[in-house]
């Protein structure tokens, strides 16, 4: 252990010596930066700013539906509103988010000066801001905005489609290619820099997650970009892929898309396993339980996530047998799942706890995603399913999964990290009401939706019948509650960037790991040489 | 009194435990429906979340125990074990035994919900956007089902009634004790036909016919919706479902097939452009407000307007061959077999003549009927 002091102590020196290499100024060192700070800074903005966006969205959603009738928009508005919220926020909030935190992270956690391909890194993030503005122009086109379900089944999407069906095709190419180039990038550090002595099973396991995610972009993005290519040719050049008047089949745009859809879910819940995996051990000053099981949990979730992709579409009519194989694999991802929940608990029983803002979300995140986990088992039951299936019960089950899932995830990170990121302290006490007005709107926007979808509220409609206008009202005020709390996360970043107490080297008591060893804030070159791991 | 407020707040938690239990009547719980298949679908749904109960119960009392016990503020000191391959297994052994226990009755169920044979009656069910056709196959029966709430409960100009956008104008009647089969299709886009009372939810594919099958054990009013997204009516076209004994089933059947032949026999009849424009905006309202709009100005582009535009005041023929052929690639549909003559030569009438059209003209039954047979 002294070894690595040592070499980290001769690292700091170096980059002491190297300052003169700091960034350039102005706008240029944005636009041009190779550094994977910078990107990941950027990457976190970029998702921050999405998120807001499609929050807002959401909020349009749900004062539409505070109360029964039409009252602010009209459905046609109503379904560009629910497609674009969907859009913005898997595309745009949360995938980038993660990335963000790899760029930031990963180098820094494996002893590596960069990421492996500096400036390929600079190009997948800036392809996003195009391929987003893509798509919300459409917002302002004569015909209106993509309008058929983040899911846009054909063939509502192509021969019924808007016109800026084109425009939505080619933003999803642009996301595609700088996710799947953000993939390769990370593989490529992962396997290639890490510091010496640093095996892959003495990896961080947010590293780990974070490789196994970057396996599963690589294999389904492409099928996302044959998915709408497909698309493409049945909108403009007379192919009938889905069209079933042409001798094609709606179902199988459905199967494409889900085989994409089913690891994406998983894309966007892993690396929040890997922030969780790293903060609890951290809070609760143990080493995290079952380390060797949590990797092959997590290797075991994302094979599985590729046999499961019908169950999406139990009412489709899939022959008897089809139905029993893709429930049967469903209900086995509850297995790796349920291991990795045992494994974080078991970590917490008889340690050390204490509850900074970093803990409160992972704990909220343990709790609230293993709720999403149960309705998903119960969905996973197919002749159940019957009954759950789009209504909405899989509303409440996937917010749950993706809103304390994977958001809570990304907090939790911002706040463990941003002290190392920025030198400074962010305040506790805000970041207490953060966690607390942010647990219970969330709570209160989305646990009234599992009643809705049981008693038969079907979803993606911009009005409904009276017996569901108590708790839509409930969900509405709960969503505002939310979706406001935001602004106030906002806030509390920018004033620990300005004006924050000094953070120290370590952060956190109970945090291990390479990224504490250097300074606080983190030199904008860390490890250009590499520490010894032992 | 503060004793009183926190016995309430404990009183308000238990009612929230226990109400998944006793639910189905305040609309927290799905329902048990009216059939065999529904009552062993809700028995599954309660097993599976019982579970779920039993084991969130175990694993996040040991969370809060640790959350309680094991702070750092009340002096814990962590241990630093980290590591037990014989608790990895139990812990992945034991879940999987649970889920095969899980899985034995939900195939079961499956099955039996995947046998449509000997059905007594066939119902071929097409989805449009945005309302339902019933075809009683072999019966010479077939209508359409369309929202029956007026619009200005929806725009909120008059008191919604109880049955807000479950309601329609024609039902389907089916009888109980019998095994009905639903041949499920759809015309444009998909749709899913579901009776929550049924358990029976079916995507409505165009080019595709589902299967599905219920036999009802008790009369009633059955409510259900469209649940695939079929574009911008999705929210607006229900399923209504009434279920009545075997006889009264074949008296209305009965009676359909004599009202059908009655509306033939209206065909053959003249009218007055006042007669033809009172049914006209019956027909318009429940067809074609949708997207036209009740004022004629439709929503551009996706909607054109009808009021005077050049299909509308121009050449009948071409006026004829919009609503009875519709426009390929759009969502205006083929009328000509949703439509009676008598229904389509008065909505024809009523859009050349409404919202200060004015043409004069008196499209009747017969210029339909020479028009299709051209």
């Amino acid at each position: 252990m002294s070894a690595t002091a040592e070499t980290v102590l001769d690292n700091n020196k170096a980059q002491e010596e190297h300052a003169h290499h700091g960034p350039a100024k102005g706008f240029g060192r944005w636009l041009f930066t190779t550094n994977h700070k910078d990107i990941g800074s950027m990457y976190l903005w970029f998702s921050f700013a999405m998120f807001l966006l499609g929050g807002c969205m959401a909020l349009t959603i749900r004062a539409e539906l505070f109360q029964p009738g039409l009252q602010l928009i009209q459905p046609e508005f109503f379904n560009q509103m629910t497609t674009l919220h969907g859009l913005i926020m898997v595309f745009g909030a949360v995938m980038p988010a993660f990335v963000g935190l790899a760029n930031w992270m990963i180098p820094m956690m494996i002893g590596a000066p960069d990421m492996a391909l500096p400036r390929m890194n600079n190009w997948s993030f800036w392809i996003l801001p195009f391929a987003f503005a893509l798509l919300v122009s459409t917002l302002f086109m004569e015909g209106g905005a993509p309008n058929f379900g983040w899911t846009f089944y054909a063939p509502l999407s192509t021969t019924y489609a808007p016109d800026t069906v084109t425009y939505f095709i080619f933003g999803v190419h642009m996301m595609g290619v700088s996710s799947i180039m953000g993939a390769i990038n990370v593989i490529a550090t992962i396997l290639n820099m890490r510091a010496p002595g640093m095996t892959l099973m003495k990896m961080p396991l947010f590293v780990w997650t974070w490789l196994i995610t970057a396996f599963l972009l690589i294999a389904v993005m492409p099928v996302l970009a044959g998915v709408v290519t497909m698309m493409l040719m049945d909108v403009h050049f007379g192919t009938s892929f889905f069209n079933a008047a042409g001798g094609g089949d709606p179902v199988l745009f459905q199967h494409i898309f889900w085989f994409f859809g089913h690891p994406e879910v998983y894309i966007m819940i892993l690396p929040a396993f890997g922030v969780v995996s790293q903060i609890i051990p951290t809070f609760s000053r143990k080493p995290l339980f079952g380390y060797h099981s949590m990797v092959y949990a997590v290797a075991s979730i994302a094979i599985l996530s590729f046999i499961v992709w019908a169950h999406h579409m139990f009412t489709v009519g899939m022959p008897l047998v089809g139905e029993l194989f893709f429930m049967y694999a469903t209900m086995l991802i509850a297995v790796p799942t349920g291991v990795k929940v045992f494994n974080w608990i078991t970590t917490m029983f008889r340690g050390s706890l204490s509850f900074e803002a970093p803990m409160l979300f992972s704990i909220a995140f343990v709790v609230l995603f293993t709720i999403g986990g149960f309705s998903g088992l119960m969905l996973a039951i197919a002749p159940s399913d019957f009954q759950y299936h789009d209504t909405y019960f899989v509303v409440a089950h996937f917010h749950y999964v993706l809103v304390p899932g994977a958001i809570f995830g990304i907090f939790a990170a911002v706040y463990y990290w941003l002290p190392k990121w920025c030198g400074r302290m962010y305040s506790e006490t805000l970041a207490k009401w953060h966690f607390w007005l942010s647990f219970v709107g969330m709570n209160l926007a989305f646990f009234p939706m599992h009643f809705l979808g049981l008693a038969g509220m079907p979803r993606r409609i911009p009005d409904y019948a009276l017996q569901f206008a108590d708790f839509n009202s409930i969900s509405s005020v709960g969503a505002f509650i939310f979706g406001a709390t935001q602004l106030l996360f906002l806030f509390l970043v920018i004033k620990t960037i300005r004006s924050g107490e000094p953070a120290t080297q370590q952060v956190w008591e109970g945090a291990e790991g390479l990224e504490w060893t250097v300074p606080s804030p983190a030199p904008y070159h860390t490890f250009s040489s590499p520490p010894e791991v032992k | 009194m503060r004793s009183r407020l926190i016995s309430r707040a404990l009183g308000l938690m238990l009612c929230v435990l226990f109400a998944a239990e006793a639910s189905a009547e305040y609309g927290l719980n799905m329902t048990r429906g009216v059939t065999d298949v529904s009552h062993s679908v809700y028995e599954l749904h309660m097993t599976i979340f019982w579970i779920c109960v039993v084991i969130g119960v175990v694993v996040f009392g040991v969370m809060f125990y640790s959350i309680f016990k094991h702070r750092k503020s009340k002096g814990a000191v962590a241990s630093q074990f980290h590591e037990s391959t014989a608790v990895e297994v139990i812990w992945t052994i034991v879940p999987v035994l649970i889920l095969v226990a899980m899985a034995w009755p939900a195939t079961e169920t499956l099955i039996e919900m995947y046998d449509t044979d000997d059905a007594e009656v066939d119902i071929k069910i097409t989805g449009y956007q945005w309302k339902w056709r019933y075809e009683y196959l072999g019966h010479d029966v077939d209508f359409f089902s369309n929202l029956s709430t007026p619009r200005d409960e929806i725009n909120n100009l008059e008191v919604k009634n109880e049955h807000y956008l479950l309601e329609v104008d024609n039902e389907l009647v089916v009888p109980i004790n019998t095994k009905i089969r639903f041949l499920i299709t759809a015309n444009d886009v998909i749709h899913s036909w579901w009776v929550p009372d049924f358990a029976v939810k079916k995507d409505a594919i165009p080019g595709f016919i589902n299967e599905s099958w219920t036999r009802i054990n008790e009369p009633g009013i059955y409510r259900g919706q469209c649940t695939e997204l079929c574009g911008k009516d999705h929210g607006f076209m229900p399923v209504v479902v009434r279920a009545v004994q075997p006889a009264e089933y074949q008296e209305w059947l009965a009676l359909k097939q004599e009202e059908a032949r009655a509306e033939a026999e209206l065909a053959k009849l003249t009218f007055t452009l006042d007669e033809q424009m009172a049914r006209g905006e019956e027909v318009y309202n429940t067809n074609c407000a949708a997207c036209h709009q009740a004022n004629g100005a439709g929503i551009p582009p996706a909607f054109p307007a009808l009021k005077g535009s050049a299909v509308a005041i121009g050449d009948v023929a071409t006026h004829i061959d919009r609503v009875v052929n519709g426009v390929a690639g759009t969502a205006m549909q083929a009328y000509g077999n949703q439509l009676s003559d008598v229904d389509m030569a008065a909505v024809i009438t009523y859009e050349r003549n409404a919202w200060g059209n004015d043409t004069g003209d008196n499209v009747s039954a017969k210029d339909i009927v020479d028009f299709k047979n051209q």
